[in-house]
């Protein structure tokens, strides 16, 4: 797969980073090469296969409805540096 | 040893290696299993009230407010915390050069010119250089524990999947992640692993398994045991010197009662990379979402909209290889290659895992040498490229694609560096590799 400056530029804006042109230049080729090398998975017949989400088989783990103790506003709100009344402050949403 | 003493001596270690991201003590006034024991934790296990970065930049500051499940055990069995150990930024990658933005890269105990392994090389270096009683907590999601417990020449056990509690675990890939003990005796790791191992509904990938004492397994006869050997691990690739010396520990099982033979994993051997590193990465380019500068971590100033503030705050903050794993896993779940990328490597996954589960069948353990090579110099590390470093996994990826036990073993050494012997169990075969472990001491 060719991967052009362009597609890292959009890829990267999905993921919400902003790369420099410095480094959209030294990652285009890096993930070209890596993506041609993951590619050889193609080579392996899947097609009767099931995916593994998981290593090992789970089931759905489901707790009994019972209201427990949650953290605290208090705590919850300990390591932000943007809070107002008792909640997250953020940036605007709508310009 | 006061707590001064271990203080004093951790802080002179951490002056010349850099094991620790933070040295902090915190005492347990339980009396227990671990009782006079200094536990060492991985950067990305959370503990109460001790700044926990995972190894980033984007993490300075936080002080979480309440304890991983294991260190909730650590603490109930009477352990002593000592810090927070150095590891690649999130875990990502095999050296622990790709520490975050500001921080330490930990030098290896036997030569400073070299790498530890990663991603957890400061549990592994100062597991190795601690003067008192030591265990490690590390963290496995491709080979994070065994490599570097090679590289410096200690055990390491990395769980079955679902065996130990991921709660209060910082995630890299949730379907990959584990956390282990590292220690300079079988009979420690054994210890560890009794105490952090068991269901908790805090996890809800955390399995129903029996208890088990793992102590009980440390001495075991071997006699009888069928050992694989792994054809393809000690071929093209792997420095003969290593070979030489997985052959020689091969020997002293066979002398102890143990059948060998060589077996073959085409499967893994040629995909378990590729499979690897595919979903590895795309669960990484989601979990690392929730790091944005709102709740926790480096914070900027509110400024621009949500996705101007979000998108400079990781930009900033985030090292090279997290914003390359964050792009390769984002693109790999994109609309039009999701299909070719995601969903494929997890079809490829079921492949694999049923050809360990066949071998499985007719062998009790597998055997293969942890890593192709000795701890690399930090100038040959420099001038491999990213595709490098992810090929040095061959070996450790694909027991960490299956979530089946392994642990390193000290093997020897191979130009006056330590050699790890990887031992691979099928699922809940924990003991087992802990018998070899001991045998082999």
């Amino acid at each position: 797969m060719q991967i052009t400056p362009e597609i890292v530029k959009k890829v990267a804006s999905v993921a919400r980073l902003k790369l420099t042109e410095k480094e959209v230049k030294e990652f285009t080729p890096q993930l070209s090469e890596i993506l041609d090398a993951f590619s050889k998975i193609d080579e392996v017949d899947t097609k009767s296969t099931k995916m593994s989400i998981q290593p090992v088989e789970l089931r759905n783990a489901l707790r009994e409805d019972i209201p427990g103790e949650c953290l605290s506003v208090e705590d919850a709100l300990k390591n932000t540096e943007h809070k107002k009344d008792h909640y997250f402050k953020g940036p605007k949403v709508i310009e | 040893m006061s707590n001064e003493q271990i203080v004093s001596e951790v802080e002179s270690l951490n002056k010349e290696y850099r094991y620790l991201n933070e040295v902090s003590i915190q005492e347990s006034s339980a009396k227990g299993k671990l009782s006079g024991v200094c536990v060492s934790v991985k950067d990305c296990i959370v503990v109460k009230d001790m700044q926990s970065r995972a190894g980033s930049r984007v993490l300075t500051g936080y002080s979480p407010v309440f304890d991983a499940t294991v260190i909730q055990k650590v603490r109930e069995q009477g352990g002593t915390i000592i810090g927070k150990t150095s590891q690649d930024e999130f875990g990502f990658g095999s050296f622990n050069t790709n520490v975050g933005l500001g921080l330490n890269i930990p030098l290896n105990p036997f030569d400073k010119t070299r790498c530890c392994g990663g991603s957890s090389g400061g549990a592994a270096g100062l597991t190795q250089k601690a003067g008192f009683h030591h265990i490690a907590l590390s963290e496995s999601t491709g080979g994070s524990i065994v490599c570097p417990a090679a590289f410096c020449g200690v055990y390491g056990l990395c769980p079955t999947y679902g065996l130990v509690s991921r709660y209060g675990l910082m995630d890299y890939a949730n379907s990959l992640d584990k956390i282990g003990p590292m220690a300079k005796k079988v009979e420690d790791v054994a210890l560890m692993l009794e105490v952090i191992a068991g269901y908790d509904e805090k996890d809800s990938t955390s399995v129903k398994h029996e208890k088990e004492e793992y102590s009980s397994f440390v001495g075991k006869d071997i006699s009888g045991m069928k050992i694989g050997v792994i054809k393809e691990s000690l071929g093209e690739g792997v420095d003969p010197q290593i070979a030489s010396t997985i052959q020689e520990k091969i020997a002293v099982l066979e002398s102890k009662g143990a059948t060998v033979e060589e077996v073959s994993l085409p499967l893994n051997n040629s995909y378990s990379l590729a499979a690897y590193y595919l979903i590895a990465m795309c669960e990484t380019s989601t979990n690392l979402s929730k790091y944005c500068g709102m709740r926790y971590g480096k914070h900027e100033s509110l400024e621009g909209s949500f996705n101007e503030y979000f998108s400079g705050v990781r930009s900033e903050h985030f090292s090279a290889e997290a914003k390359r794993r964050i792009i390769i896993g984002t693109f790999a779940r994109m609309s039009g290659f999701r299909d070719a990328y995601y969903i494929k490597a997890l079809k490829v996954r079921t492949k694999l895992i049923e050809e360990y589960k066949k071998t499985f069948e007719s062998y009790d353990v597998l055997i293969s040498p942890t890593m192709p090579v000795i701890a690399p110099t930090f100038s040959e590390i420099g001038q491999m490229s990213p595709l490098d470093h992810y090929r040095m996994d061959i070996l450790t990826v694909g027991p960490n694609l299956a979530g089946l036990p392994h642990m390193n073993i000290p093997a020897g050494f191979s130009k006056d560096m330590p050699v790890g012997l990887m031992v691979i169990g099928n699922h809940f075969d924990e003991g087992k590799l802990l018998q070899i472990g001991k045998v082999l001491e």
